[in-house]
């Protein structure tokens, strides 16, 4: 894998002579969709990047918030998709163990992560079950072993993943704004490679991450190793609070190359080194090699000759290998020798400002009639249906997941996952409340909507345990872009994203674009990954348990959007129809009237509507108080539907509240007062979740019987062939 | 009081276990690095949980190997309280200060869920503030959390009452659903479920108090002691 003929004609253009071995596979490297954002890089510059609470400082590989009281919080999101595809345990422990070390170079301790894993249909694909086993089994073992919690996230299977995988990995850090790491660098700051052994694991696997996969390339795939991984960390932030480092990158994609050409770029500075004072894990490496190695837990740190010594004490302390391999020049190159020959001397600004493409764009063919409506069948009794959601791999309970995954390691974990967000107790008093969320069906059928849809479901999560949203991630997940019809795509996501984004004034922190998608059966579909942080002034909203009696709420409108449902596709089989839309004046409504009524103290919980409608929503809240609920079809608010569309469209902008009777008064006034869409559509009791239409039951299930179908089907599919 | 905290690499619950200590139960607690001489003046001792030297050839085993270990060892004579929990546990057992020996679950999967304890024994320095039978809702986190002893050890912990804790359910295929015990003096005592995580009522769903009687009793026993 090498660098395309134009570029290479562009690269000798730009230095004035051939490029050596060495430079062709820096560059290579660092223009790589991958490292450079070639295609995207223009249009990600629309995102709204400022805002009250954001710290910017240059070269950080994470979001920085402030969060009051001295007190920051650091959150990226990365994804390692390919390497997990071929190799699914290592692909999903490294993609861990990357996003990680972003979190650490700020300077701040890692507290949490959350993943978002996809993969084909599990019931049919014997592959695709064993990807899922074993990436879930890679992201447990290297998160447990390190003590980082993995507090959420969310699994999802649809064909478009088939012989693929996806996996997100959104990590975030917590620290004191005076312990940020300002990065910086003086003529002769020494250059120190710590961590692991560079070795010929992840050999070109930014290139091997920047085309379609078609090829099981092993080699590109990076072995993982948590043990060091922890002690990196434990070592870093000794280092740190003893003010031992002036910059610190971490290694990931493109190795060496890319972590040292980015870090004098971003410090203004030049970088001499020499590749035999790396440490290897074998002796015999060409300096090509070393140059784009993708070892795991690797960090690059600049200090001066005086701390140097203080931190080989503590590398010494953690048993930790650390060489000096260069040291910083002003002349703005990264010039890399092998003892006293020259193999690489080039300007920073070549290697890492790859040309930015303006790739054509043209709304593909398949979305012409793709909103069309199509009526399903009426039925007298939903309660089969509804069952066959609730066992659904998509919608049945992820707790055979989360249950492998340390949750509670670092005891700051309030709402554990399985609820709508997962929140963290701060140092100072505060929470945070995080969700990632995608929907590559609806994404599929509009782009656009789909997209803001995930943001706004995000939001709505964190806004369910009285979160402010203060920050949001994206993760753009596309096949190849150079198909001007997947680009369009691109672009239409990434628009409703920042159309959202600066109407709702949430900035985006951090994310990470991620394009060649595809498989011999062909790309996947529009996979954008949004999480959104929230931040608690006071208290969270712990779910509190439902009582006989108690009642519900539906605040926001439920209309006729079976487009991308889970209803529509893993019940009808059908692709297609309106996908739910947002109307943002309704959504921001409804999120200040709920915020509002959490902090006012008025409800038991709240809870969002998304995947499988009302039915599922309510169902959930059933299942996890173990009681029953009835509830009225014409009392849920929004135009007058056929019954399958009440209950299972997953309209956006919906909340349900449940509350104790003696609250109702002061509820309908707040609710009113914000001029909210409300009804009370159901009361808690009983032993069956009920539905009724006319009076007469259209669902009738067991709560005791559904919650076993629920909670066990996905661990039975996994378990048996 | 003076409570060592012992760190090996790869040790992850330290932090959690020094802020319990310190910040809920007012101790003095004091972090000592596996490679170092444990203090003198230490009234106990925690080995807290994590994936010490990342759980290479078995997990606890290169950790129980360790230098501090002999000076753990001596303080076991002496009759001063410590402490294991989860992967401290495993290197108990591993060191042989604590009988049997810790295997994968049944799941063969990690698994951190929350489970019911009962207390089978209240005279270790660990459980003298609890009711015998009495239950403590508490969170497991391990991978390799089936305790495992052969008949005829079984036997003998249940005559020398050193089953000091129970599952109240099958939870991952333990020998008679142990999830702790105590050496035959009863100071050294080693669990695989976190009480630092089950202590404060912000991030324990259920109920506190009970799990806040294992430090309690500490304190207790120290309080008799002096």
């Amino acid at each position: 894998m090498s660098l395309e003929s134009h570029e290479l004609e562009e690269l000798k253009l730009k230095i004035g002579r051939d490029p050596t071995s060495t430079e062709l596979q820096i560059v290579a490297a660092e223009w790589s969709e991958h490292c450079s954002y070639k295609s995207s890089k223009k249009y990600l510059k629309l995102l709204p990047m400022d805002g009250p609470l954001v710290i910017n400082e240059k070269g950080y590989d994470s979001g920085v918030l402030d969060v009051g009281d001295g007190y920051v919080v650091t959150a990226h999101i990365e994804s390692h998709n390919h390497p997990s595809a071929v190799e699914p345990y290592g692909g999903a422990a490294t993609g861990v163990g990357g996003v990680i070390r972003d979190i650490l170079s700020a300077g701040t301790r890692p507290i949490a992560l959350l993943d978002g894993l996809r993969f084909g249909d599990i019931e049919k694909d014997q592959h695709a079950k064993w990807l899922f086993k074993n990436a879930v089994k890679g992201v447990a073992d290297y998160g447990n072993c390190l003590g980082i919690p993995t507090i959420g996230g969310e699994v999802e299977f649809d064909e478009c993943y088939s012989n693929y995988a996806m996996v997100d990995v959104a990590a975030i850090g917590f620290g004191k704004k005076e312990n940020l790491i300002k990065n910086h660098a003086k003529k002769g700051d020494l250059v120190v490679l710590m961590g692991g052994a560079t070795g010929r694991d992840g050999i070109g696997g930014s290139q091997f991450a920047s085309d379609s996969l078609e090829s099981e390339n092993r080699s590109a795939v990076q072995i993982p190793d948590p043990f060091i991984e922890k002690l990196i960390i434990e070592a870093i932030l000794e280092a740190r609070d003893e003010k031992l480092i002036h910059a610190m990158k971490d290694l990931g994609g493109g190795g060496l190359s890319c972590a040292v050409s980015e870090t004098a770029d971003a410090l203004d500075i030049g970088i001499e080194m020499d590749v035999d004072k790396v440490h290897t894990r074998e002796s015999d490496m060409h300096p090509d090699e070393i140059m784009v190695s993708e070892s795991q837990e690797r960090m690059l740190i600049i200090t001066d000759s005086i701390k140097l010594i203080k931190f080989q004490d503590i590398c010494n302390k953690f048993r930790i290998e650390c060489s000096v391999i260069g040291h910083v020049t002003f002349d703005n190159k990264m010039h890399v020798k092998k003892g006293e020959k020259t193999i690489a001397n080039i300007s920073t600004d070549v290697v890492v400002n790859a040309t930015l493409l303006d790739l054509p764009s043209k709304k593909p063919k398949y979305l012409e009639n793709i909103e069309d409506k199509k009526s399903f069948p009426v039925l007298s009794d939903y309660s089969e249906i509804m069952l066959k959601l609730l066992a659904s791999p998509n919608i049945a309970s992820k707790i055979w997941v989360y249950g492998q995954y340390d949750h509670e390691v670092g005891i700051r974990t309030v709402i554990k996952p399985g609820y709508d967000a997962s929140v963290l107790r701060l140092d100072n008093g505060k929470f945070l409340s995080i969700k990632i969320d995608g929907n590559p069906k609806q994404c599929y059928i509009n782009p656009r909507e789909g997209a803001i849809g995930c943001f706004e479901e995000a939001c709505r999560n964190v806004v369910c345990t009285g979160a402010k949203p203060i920050g949001m991630l994206d993760h753009l997940q596309f096949g190849n872009p150079k198909d001007p019809e997947i680009f369009w795509t691109f672009l239409e996501s990434l628009n409703g994203l920042t159309d959202f984004a600066k109407d709702f004034e949430i900035p985006c922190i951090g994310g990470k674009v991620s394009l060649f998608n595809e498989t011999t059966n062909g790309s996947i579909k529009p996979t954008p990954v949004i999480g959104v942080i929230g931040l608690i002034d006071k208290k969270p909203l712990r779910t509190q348990k439902i009582n006989s009696g108690d009642c519900l709420i539906m605040i926001g409108n439920t209309k006729d959007e079976l487009g991308g449902s889970e209803y529509s596709e893993y019940i009808h089989k059908f692709i297609g129809g309106k996908c739910p839309t947002v109307d943002f004046s309704e959504s921001k409504k409804n999120m200040n009237a709920v915020l509002e009524i959490i902090e006012n103290e008025l409800i038991k919980s709240a809870h969002d509507c998304s995947k499988g409608g009302l039915a599922v929503a309510v169902s959930e809240l059933c299942m996890t108080n173990l009681i029953g609920c009835t509830v009225s079809l014409e009392s849920v608010p929004g135009d007058k539907l056929d019954h399958d569309k009440i209950l299972f469209s997953e309209s956006h902008s919906r909340y349900l509240v449940t509350f104790e009777k003696k609250n109702i008064q002061n509820l309908e006034e707040l609710l009113k007062k914000h001029n909210v869409t409300f009804k009370i559509i159901g009361e808690f009791g009983g032993e069956s979740i009920k539905f009724t239409a006319d009076s007469k039951p259209i669902i009738d299930l067991s709560v005791d019987k559904t919650q076993k179908t629920w909670l066990n089907s996905l661990k039975e599919m996994v378990m048996h062939a | 009081m003076n409570v060592g905290v012992i760190v090996f690499p790869g040790s992850n619950c330290d932090r959690d276990m020094f802020h319990v200590l310190s910040d809920v139960f007012h101790m003095t607690p004091q972090y000592c690095w596996h490679d170092k001489p444990l203090p003198e003046n230490l009234d106990a001792v925690v080995l807290p949980g994590g994936f010490s030297y990342g759980d290479r050839l078995r997990a606890g085993v290169i950790a129980a190997h360790s230098p501090i270990i002999k000076d753990v060892k001596k303080m076991a004579e002496k009759g001063i309280p410590i402490l294991g929990v989860c992967n401290g546990f495993q290197i108990l057992v591993e060191s042989g200060l604590l009988p049997g020996v810790l295997l994968k679950n049944d799941s063969l999967n990690f698994m951190c869920e929350w489970t019911n304890l009962t207390v089978e024994n209240n005279k270790t320095p660990f459980t003298n503030q609890f009711e015998l039978n009495e239950k403590i809702p508490i969170p497991i986190a391990n991978g390799d959390g089936r305790y495992f002893v052969d008949d005829e050890t079984l036997k003998q912990l249940e005559r020398k009452n050193q089953i000091v804790f129970k599952y109240d359910q099958v939870v991952n295929g333990s020998s008679n659903q142990i999830a702790g015990v105590c050496n035959e003096d009863g100071n050294v005592v080693g669990m695989m479920p976190h009480p630092e995580r089950a202590v404060e009522s912000e991030i324990n769903p259920h109920d506190n108090k009970p799990s806040s009687l294992i430090f309690e009793s500490l304190l207790n026993n120290m309080g008799a002691n002096n």
